[in-house]
């Protein structure tokens, strides 16, 4: 029993990887069941380089183990040759094969990272949705600068239209990622960064800061809900009907430190708050984070 | 009088933290007990503190890495331990605050305070035997290199008890560093640790590329030096680059805290990427600094226990010179989220897969010298095959990450800290437990129990498995790195598995202790009477162990790569000389342990803004430098008697001892007949 008890997260792990690796579901795989043309890229990617390197990989597992195994010093038939250190060869084998991967693994990574420059637009006829992100203690505020909306830790925006993020900091250094959809980056203060993701399949995707970022760190995800166009259109008419606004001060009550804050909406945004969140630490005379009242 | 130092600065209601500092009370006052009661105080003083002994600055840098390792580790398996209960409604036993503490302790002691010392521990007891000489460059400085060290950790220890540490992860970002976002002593305490410690470090740096530089016996050339002797240059080389960068960093950082400037604030004209570049100028050559000594080891373990030459030397050479060069340009990897276009990112992603070449080259020179030879399973040779089979699977970890595409999806998250100590485990530290085994008997005169030794292994090598693959596992399900607390279900298990991995890295350090206690037991039977107990092929082998003070009675004239295999080979190794002459030698000194008590006094003023206290530190360890510099009494002659007798009672030993061509009185895979039997 004692036993038991002891090895079930063993057994429990290895019955898992058998079945992710088996089923070939990847439910719970988030970067390997990407929701959106950038994730699935980046996974192509990721598998791509990977086998690859199995060429070289595979190799030197099979030497790593026959090698020492063939040549035991208990294996007196084997040949022994303690003064041979060089082979022309091998070197030029060891040194060629390594580097012409590179070689090809480099052409992927020039093409690949600018395609996948999370500044790049992504082509579409569709016209795309704007979302600006500002991270904070700890929770993420999201402006529809078009809808003049905005909402804390919930995002939601229709499948198969580009959405362009915005993206600052009003408090330390963050990082942006929905890791169902593909690349994050960085949000700091005073300075705007972009990401460009777009969601193929509706659902519901966990949105998160990647970057440490102080005691409530842990709490700082948000949802990121790809709807229909005709749900996302109803979801900005019921914002709206919120009546709250978000204005300076409400952005000052914002800013203090909380964690956990469930999803909250208002109706309207007064105009250039991203801009002015940026601003306001180019300031000469501010010297932290204060948003005058 | 104390600046911001107040009794509410201990956390008496924090029962872990207290349990902690009561714990490493009790086993200082016991370890101080004990030297009163033996009377070993002098003994200590006048052999050990003082000692500018290369070998034993060495033992005494490897204790404490040894001793951090245990501190570092009990961080871990806490940090494993809150992740595999702190699930959905409950929030595990570690408040954010104090998880926070843990991590960032855990990977700046596991840097700073037990790779460093380990690496340069081995180092020290290593480079000088190879090279024939008979103490570094600056003997003297080398003490003051290996203080500065300890009293570092030694900060670190204080601020378990005395204040916090710092809850900015061990890279200690900027804007989160600030005073704004960070008040306490913690970033401070993280500061002056590195700071002082880094000092330490540059120092040593210097010392070891003068000293392989200017100090090789006649007829070493650059290219008939030790695989690990070259290792120590390079990392020589990359410490004297890159560590300046890290003291100029944290200087920043600290006018930044102290003085109200803006190098790195949020407002003001401050800028955090300005941190985030400088750290990783230094931090990226740390990397290598830490791998290429255990590279070294490895190759040297990997060509004594294959009884042959290692292959490729020049290769080898050549690949970690230019591993030591690429590493400087590559600092841009640990940042790819930062926002840099993607010609600048396709760059460093490029020059960061460059680096894996040369890496490959020398895990196929490794594996190419057991080719043709006859390869003892010795727990050395154990190590080395359990890093290169592990080191390669992080090695494909490390490209992916290097392919910014990739590290879009893979930066910050579990996968990376799996990607690291999949270097860092197999890489580095079983390096350096393979040159603690292989280079034991050289310090101490007796081997290391093998059977604790290849338990340990297993344990450490199942371990790592075990509590690291999971974590890949976690990094593709979007788990990011340094939760206290988390919901999604599906990452539970994992980490319930990863937490049974550190219960078998506990198993393995469990085994290691045993291993050194039985060890001392039984040392009488497995003393090494030859100096030459695994049939070494470099000249650290050609005397006694454990070496004499003096290292060598004369200077060895080398002629060939493996300089002590060319010997054996020309008959002349244990050969009595017609005559012993004085020998030169540096005299012991008080003078880096003194200043290292001044730093520590220093450091721990400037954290507490005790600024009297840091003043009076700081003119004392300059008194103390203008007193050294001023001292002429620093050296003095051996008798050639005095050699003459410790040489004659080792050549008493070597007869009975089974010299090479003779019968082993050992087990098979620990000592067989040497090249010329």
């Amino acid at each position: 029993m004692i036993a038991r008890k002891y090895f079930s997260p063993v057994s429990k792990f290895i019955s898992l990887c058998a079945v992710t690796l088996l089923s070939g579901c990847h439910s719970h795989m988030a970067l390997l069941d990407p929701k959106g043309p950038i994730g699935a890229h980046e996974k192509s990617l990721i598998i791509t380089s990977f086998t690859l390197m199995m060429i070289v990989v595979i190799p030197v597992f099979f030497l790593a183990f026959y090698l020492p195994w063939k040549y035991r010093a208990s294996n007196k038939r084997a040949p022994y040759a303690p003064k041979w250190a060089h082979s022309t060869k091998i070197e030029l084998l060891i040194w060629l094969v390594p580097a012409l991967i590179i070689i090809v693994l480099s052409d992927v990574v020039w093409t690949s990272t600018h395609e996948l420059s999370p500044f790049r637009p992504l082509a579409s006829k569709k016209k795309p949705v704007n979302i600006e992100a500002v991270a904070l203690d700890w929770k993420w505020l999201f402006i529809y600068p078009d809808q003049h909306i905005a909402t804390v830790n919930h995002i939601e925006f229709p499948t198969g239209v580009p959405v362009n993020f915005r993206i600052t900091s009003d408090t330390v250094m963050t990082s942006f990622f929905i890791p169902r959809l593909g690349s994050q980056i960085y949000a700091m203060a005073g300075m705007q960064t972009e990401d460009h993701l777009l969601a193929d399949e509706p659902g519901v995707y966990t949105g998160l800061n990647s970057q440490f970022s102080g005691p409530g760190f842990s709490s700082m995800h948000f949802k990121a809900v790809a709807t229909s166009r005709e749900q996302f259109e109803r979801w900005v008419a019921r914002v709206k009907q919120t009546q709250t606004k978000l204005d300076l001060a409400a952005l000052k009550q914002l800013e203090k430190p909380s964690e956990g804050d469930s999803a909250t909406y208002y109706s309207d945004v007064v105009p250039h708050l991203f801009e002015h969140i940026i601003q306001k630490y180019m300031s000469a005379n501010v010297t932290h984070k204060k948003t005058p009242a | 009088m104390l600046g911001k130092l107040t009794l509410s600065a201990i956390p008496y209601d924090n029962p872990i933290i207290m349990g902690a500092v009561a714990f490493s009370l009790l086993v200082a006052f016991g370890i101080a007990g004990a030297i009163t009661y033996y009377g070993k105080w002098g003994y200590l003083w006048s052999e050990w503190l003082t000692s500018v002994d290369h070998k034993k600055i060495g033992v005494m840098y490897i204790i404490l890495a040894l001793v951090m390792l245990l501190r570092g580790f009990a961080d871990a398996i806490m940090m494993r331990a809150q992740q595999a209960f702190s699930f959905g409604a409950s929030h595990g036993y570690l408040p954010a605050e104090h998880f926070d503490q843990i991590f960032t302790a855990h990977g700046t002691i596991m840097i700073f305070f037990m790779a460093m010392p380990f690496l340069l521990g081995l180092m020290n007891v290593v480079v000088p035997l190879q090279i024939g000489a008979r103490d570094v460059a600056f003997p003297a400085l080398n003490s003051v290199s290996l203080w500065l060290t300890v009293v570092s950790a030694m900060l670190v220890m204080v601020s378990l008890g005395v204040g916090e540490f710092s809850q900015g992860g061990w890279t200690g970002y900027p804007p989160l560093t600030e005073l704004h976002f960070s008040p306490g002593s913690g970033v401070d305490y993280w500061i002056w640790a590195l700071q002082i410690s880094g000092i330490g470090t540059t120092l040593t740096g210097l010392n070891f590329l003068i000293t392989i530089l200017k100090m090789r016996a006649p007829g070493m050339t650059l290219m008939r030096m030790p695989v690990f002797t070259w290792a120590a240059l390079c990392t020589s080389i990359l410490i004297i680059m890159a560590f300046p960068a890290l003291t100029g960093t944290l200087a920043m950082l600290t006018l930044d805290r102290y003085a109200g400037m803006h190098f790195f604030t949020n407002a003001m004209g401050g800028n955090m990427m300005l941190y985030t570049n400088l750290l990783w100028v230094w931090g990226h050559p740390e990397v290598y600094i830490l791998i290429i000594p255990a590279f070294g080891v490895f190759s040297e373990v990997v060509a004594t226990f294959s009884g042959k030459r290692l292959f490729g030397y020049k290769s080898m050479v050549y690949a970690t010179m230019a591993i030591a060069f690429l590493s400087f340009t590559v600092w841009l990897h640990h940042f790819f989220t930062m926002g840099a276009g993607p010609d600048v990112n396709a760059f460093f992603g490029i020059t960061t897969m460059i680096i894996a070449v040369p890496t490959g080259v020398k895990v196929f020179n490794w594996l190419f010298t057991m080719y043709k030879g006859r390869v003892r399973f010795n727990q050395a040779m154990y190590w080395t095959i359990g890093f290169i089979v592990t080191f390669v699977i992080g090695g494909v970890s490390g490209v992916l990450l290097a392919i910014p595409g990739a590290d879009f999806v893979f930066h910050n998250s579990e996968f990376l800290i799996a990607h690291f100590h999949n270097m860092l485990i197999p890489g580095a530290l079983f390096g350096y437990f393979a040159g603690y085994t292989y280079w034991f008997p050289k310090a101490f005169g007796f081997r290391l129990n093998e059977k604790w030794g290849k338990r340990a292994f297993w344990a450490w090598l199942t371990g790592f498995y075990v509590a690291f693959m999971p974590l890949y596992v976690l990094g593709f399900m979007g788990m990011p790195r340094r939760l206290y607390h988390y919901s999604n279900p599906a990452w539970h298990p994992y980490l319930e598995v990863a937490a049974v991995g550190a219960v078998l890295v506990m198993l393995g350090i469990a085994f290691q202790v045993v291993q050194l206690i039985v060890s001392i037991k039984e040392r009488e039977q497995t003393r090494d009477l030859t100096g030459d107990p695994w049939d070494g092929r470099t000249l650290e082998w050609a005397i006694a162990s454990p070496a004499p003070f003096y290292n060598f009675a004369h200077i060895p004239q080398v002629q060939d790569l493996d300089a002590l295999t060319d010997m054996k080979e020309r008959q002349v190794i244990y050969k009595r000389p017609e005559k012993y002459e004085d020998i030169h030698m540096p005299k012991n000194t008080g003078v880096g342990f003194i200043m290292g008590v001044f730093a520590f006094l220093f450091g721990f003023a400037m954290v507490w803004h005790i600024w009297w206290l840091a003043i009076a530190g700081a003119l004392a360890i300059t008194g103390s430098i203008i007193a050294r510099a001023t001292t002429e009494d620093v050296d003095y002659y051996v008798p050639a008697a005095q050699v003459e007798r410790t040489e004659n009672e080792r050549y008493r030993q070597l007869p009975s001892a089974a010299v090479y061509g003779g019968a082993s009185e050992a087990d098979d895979d620990t000592l067989v007949p040497a090249a010329s039997a």
